[in-house]
């Protein structure tokens, strides 16, 4: 299963990944647009870039083979997909208890307070390539199996 | 601006930015090595200061809106052709400073640049175009010396050479990486040249910096610099390489010796060099051993001796007014290769003064100095490689046609992985992450990316080279070299043609 | 039947998802006694303050069980086991073998001895069929009180409030949820609750429920003598493991059924998961009933590992944890929150009572061992991390967390270049 795993050493900690998350994810598909209604549509991208000193890094959920978020999910919304490996996410169903949130021991679960639903990366389910990968100017964004 | 010299408020640049665009995502915030861009706290937004914009253009290539643009200033100083704004800010910047004025990357002047006046042939009718594509076309160079003559003899299989040639450094393109020292530019750059070199059969060239230890697997495509300071020279570090290379001189600043920083000396550098961190690395103008040209003939004997012979022995001077007399001299001291280093050379940090009116033309040196070797009878006692300005494969066939065995690339060489030539590199600030040793800013070379994009740049130059040679109807780059008659002069007066030994266009 | 699983709650469906990763073909049968496939239990104070409908409470697709090959047997109480023959015999007197048998039946509501208790008008709240009841039940009257400030009661009390009753909740100890939570956080709590219209009495509980001559509810008496009149009482003081079916097989009980780190039993071939074990506690470093969802989950996934491969899965250890908010308000607690003076632990806290949030970490030995949250809870994750995996901390990492930076970047450096990537599969 291809997975998105980042590379501290050549990462430089620019944050684009973070705006074309956010556009890739937006319905306007517009990156001003996007960026501008973030307020409003309490959008946030689902990559955080995280930086100490000279080390930056950018990390999404991870798609863990045993999910700690699927273990706190009390409406099934977040469920593995036994054939792709993915974990995977049906906004409909969830209920918005934030349960997800804090049982992810790597903090890769975000709230979008507005509409009282999770933000987790879906590894661009439908682009060929997920959006951060695609942006990172520095090759620090792999999509691969490993 | 409020409380700066008022000298210091011309600047070259201004930053344009759409605001509708803006996102105020602040990558141009992060990016800027120069702190032109910053967070406005009182305001909630993006801000800048137009003093600082060196004209890299970083933001501008990051901004993911694209609402960035880096413009020269539009105030203009009253027209002046003898008081232009470039020299009136070296005044300001003097009356503030009492320093020498230093610049970096090679010679922005408007002076003569030969390359644009001479042009190539190509066959018509007589003498049919080869197509590369589909014939054999061979670009493959060997620098050492040639011996004046060969004999062979004959075997059951076939002829067998049998005079003894020395020792022969092979390139698959007629193109190297040219010197850059490690401290001016950082590891990852070394590392993307000498693993680039390596995949296409060419070679790189350390600079006086020394190499460092993680590099010596790719010693069969490095080229050992040992300079006056004789940085990072030791036993393995000449026997590390597949040629060693004598820096008398450099085009950018002839006569005067290197100068690194000391903010650019960390402790990878230091090791590497042999210096100590942070303190100012000086090599000096002469070698202090050698100050005649006999001098020079011991020390390129040393050198042989120390690598028993096995490898060539180059010897690198600043194209100055009496470079073939020089050239003549360096040969007969035994050098195997000689570089004559224009003076549009790149540099890291040189005294503007010196780098701009110092040096001549790197065309018309070479045209000299092969006409020079040849008259004497010695010019296949050394091969000629010239440096300084190689722009495009049209210069690097022009040079070769010139007499050039091979040409070196530096700048051209930065330019490919990102350089924008804002000239701040003795600042050790490169928003590239090219002429800088800080931890945060070199990454942003990842030598895996540079390494590919150095490759794409040789190769992309090689086959234009092998189309143009192709287009005049030559097979390998062996019968262009010295073939003055492939160029033709354009708007030139006779002197110049006369030192370029070509023929003015229509003759 | 080689796999046989008692119980339909979330421990079941985790169970399933671990058995399923090992074997994906030999099949499984699932004995409950209630009328629905599994639902997120959590879910009925949801449906009960009509937030969701009944189309949502189901925690897996129908199409769950038959890509799984699970047969599920509804209405059906299991009576007894035969832990030599490995057999279980049901209420209807049907007979079942079993290779690998998972006990996760859950626990019942404890309803203390109470006088007024037995008769109608007293619910629970721990059921789907529960919530039905207090749904049609808010249509007919208007007054409520709910026995327990934990989180099933004033969950129970926001949803009954939702339906617009006017609603009481009676806890014995100083504050609300001070045993999952501390005191600092239940008092912000219980400042919104009653912002919101609930009256909450502590330091009291209730001693008798007063029933009319016919026996209705009209009301309770409280042990300092006050009375507070009401239609309906629902007592939600605990939960506790339903032991019998295994005390009367011969397994070990102690509070819970008593496991191994692999979910295994005292018997062979019989393992427990979910409310009704007793299994090691990853902090208290010895073995607790943790009646957590997220704890029912993955014990039911490493049973379900442990019974379909020879390699042992050993669970890492039970976590306390809960992510519940109140009208809005959003709280997470994790580990171990309220320790006692002499256990050696360190303790940082910050309240903002103008904003309503608060954030306490508890640090013992140089690592955290737990957090609590109110108002603010979007770092939840990143503290997690470090008590879950038990990060060394180092004084730096230490005043970053106090100072509410958690960082990925703040693990030691092995750790997050071995954990933060998946490993190679």
């Amino acid at each position: 299963m291809r997975r998105v795993y980042p590379n501290k050493d050549v990462c430089i900690g620019c944050h684009i990944c973070e705006v074309a998350c956010l556009t890739a994810h937006s319905a306007s598909q517009d990156v001003v647009i996007a960026a501008n209604e973030k307020a409003v549509t309490g959008l946030q991208p689902c990559k955080a870039v995280y930086d100490k000193g000279q080390i930056s890094v950018a990390l999404s959920c991870r798609h863990c083979d045993s999910p700690s978020c699927v273990s706190a999910c009390i409406s099934g919304a977040l469920y593995k997909d036994q054939e792709t490996g993915r974990t995977c996410y049906n906004e409909e169903q969830c209920v918005g208890c934030w349960s997800c949130l804090m049982a992810c021991p790597y903090g890769a679960v975000r709230r979008n307070v507005t509409k009282g639903k999770i933000i987790k990366c879906d590894l661009c389910e439908g682009r060929d390539m997920p959006a951060c990968v695609e942006a990172c100017p520095n090759g620090a964004l792999v999509f691969e199996s490993r | 601006m409020l409380f700066k010299p008022i000298s210091q408020n011309f600047s070259d640049f201004v930053i344009v930015r759409e605001n509708d665009r803006c996102i105020n995502c602040e990558v141009c915030v992060r990016q800027c090595s120069y702190e032109a861009h910053y967070w406005d706290d009182a305001r909630q937004c993006v801000s800048h200061d137009h003093t600082k914009c060196v004209g890299c253009h970083r933001c501008e290539a990051f901004c993911p809106t694209g609402c960035l643009t880096i413009k020269k200033n539009p105030a203009d100083f009253r027209d002046n052709a003898l008081w232009t704004p470039t020299y009136m800010k070296h005044v300001y910047k003097q009356g503030d400073t009492g320093g020498i004025l230093l610049s970096g990357m090679g010679s922005p002047c408007d002076k003569p640049i030969y390359w644009d006046n001479l042009q190539l042939d190509a066959s018509q009718v007589t003498n049919p175009s080869i197509d590369p594509l589909r014939e054999p076309m061979e670009l493959t160079t060997y620098l050492g010396s040639k011996p004046d003559k060969v004999s062979f003899e004959d075997t059951p299989d076939g002829p067998k050479l049998t005079t003894k040639v020395g020792p022969q450094l092979k390139l698959n393109y007629p193109l190297m990486f040219s010197a850059m020292s490690f401290g001016s530019i950082n590891l990852n750059l070394h590392k993307a040249m000498a693993m680039a070199a390596t995949e296409l059969g060419i070679a790189y060239n350390t600079g006086e910096g020394g190499l460092h230890p993680d590099l010596y697997k790719y010693g069969e495509n490095t080229i050992v610099q040992v300079a006056s300071g004789r940085f990072g020279v030791h036993k393995d570090y000449l026997n590390a390489g597949s040629a060693v290379e004598i820096k008398i001189g450099q085009g950018a600043k002839p006569g005067i010796g290197g100068h690194l920083p000391g903010e650019k000396i960390d402790e990878e550098v230091s090791k590497t060099r042999m210096c100590p961190v942070g303190s100012d690395a000086i090599s000096p103008a002469p070698h202090h051993d050698i100050y005649s040209i006999e001098d020079l003939l011991q020390l390129i004997y040393a050198i042989k001796e120390s690598t028993e012979y096995k490898v060539p022995v180059s010897v690198k001077i600043a194209a100055v007014h009496n470079a073939p007399a020089i050239a003549s001299g360096i040969v007969r001291a035994g050098a195997d290769i000689v570089v004559i280093d224009g003076f549009r050379g790149g540099t890291g940090a040189a005294p503007t003064m010196i780098r701009d009116n110092v040096g001549i033309p790197m065309e018309l040196a070479l045209a000299a100095v092969d006409n020079r070797l040849r008259d004497e009878g010695i010019r296949n006692h050394a091969s000629l490689v010239v440096a300084g300005g190689v722009r495009c494969s049209a210069d690097a066939i022009k040079a070769i046609a010139l007499g050039a065995d091979a040409v070196y690339i530096g700048t051209a060489a930065l330019v490919s992985v990102g350089c924008t030539l804002c000239g701040r590199c003795y600042t050790g600030k490169c928003p590239w992450g090219i002429a800088t040793n800080e931890a945060r800013l070199k990454k942003r070379q990842n030598p895996e990316v540079a390494a590919k994009r150095l490759a794409n740049l040789i190769r992309a130059w090689g086959h234009e080279i092998q189309e143009m040679l192709g287009g005049m109807g030559l097979n390998s780059i062996e019968s262009l070299r010295g073939n003055r008659d492939k160029l033709r002069g354009l708007g030139l007066n006779e002197v110049e043609l006369d030192i370029l030994g070509v023929k003015h266009a229509g003759r | 039947m080689s796999y046989v699983i008692v119980g339909n709650g979330v421990a079941s469906v985790g169970a399933i998802e671990g058995i399923r990763k090992v074997d994906t073909t030999t099949p499984i049968l699932v004995i409950s006694e209630e009328d629905t496939p599994t639902y997120g239990r959590p879910l009925i104070s949801y449906f009960l303050a009509g937030k969701i409908g009944l189309e949502r409470v189901n925690l897996r697709p129908d199409e769950f069980y038959v890509k799984n090959n699970v047969e599920v047997k509804l209405n059906t109480r299991v009576a007894a086991i035969d832990k030599a023959a490995k057999t279980i015999t049901t209420e209807a007197g049907e007979q079942i073998e079993y290779k690998q048998l998972l006990l996760a039946t859950g626990g019942v509501p404890f309803m203390p001895p109470l006088k007024g208790i037995e008769g109608s008008g007293v619910y629970n709240f721990t059921t789907l069929n529960h919530a039905h009841m207090l749904l049609e039940l808010s249509k007919k009257i208007h007054r409520v009180v709910v026995i327990g400030g934990g989180l099933i009661g004033l969950k129970a009390a926001e949803a009954l409030r939702y339906n617009g009753l006017s609603t009481a909740i009676v806890e014995l100890g100083s504050r609300v949820l001070s045993a999952a939570f501390d005191d600092v956080a239940g008092g912000l709590v219980a400042q919104r609750l009653e912002e919101k219209g609930i009256a909450i009495r502590c330091g009291t509980t209730v001693e008798e429920i007063l029933r009319t001559e016919q026996g209705e509810v009209i009301g309770v008496r409280l042990a300092n003598g006050q009375k507070l009149a009401c239609e309906a009482v629902v007592v939600a003081i605990g939960v506790v493991p339903s032991l019998t079916l295994a005390k009367d097989a011969g397994i070990a009980v102690n509070r819970g059924i008593k496991v191994d780190d692999n979910m295994c039993s005292s018997a062979d071939g019989v393992y427990a998961a979910g409310d009704v074990a007793e299994a090691p506690d990853m902090i208290a470093q010895e073995a607790r009933v943790t009646p957590i969802w997220p704890n029912a989950f993955s014990q039911g996934y490493h049973a379900g590992l442990n019974m379909a491969s020879e390699d042992a899965s050993p669970h890492p250890g039970g976590l306390p944890m809960n992510a519940i908010s109140f009208y809005g308000l959003p709280t997470a607690s994790l580990g171990h929150v309220n320790p006692a003076e002499d256990e050696g632990c360190e303790v940082f806290t910050e309240l903002d009572e103008e904003n309503g949030t608060y954030r306490k970490l508890i640090f013992r030995d140089e690592k955290l061992i737990g957090y609590v949250l109110v108002g603010e809870v979007d770092f939840a994750g990143l503290y997690t991390g470090f008590v879950r995996f038990g990060l060394d901390i180092t004084p730096d990492v230490k005043d970053e967390l106090i100072a509410g930076q958690p960082s990925a970047l703040l693990w030691p450096e092995e750790e997050f270049d071995t954990k933060w990537t998946p490993a190679a599969e």
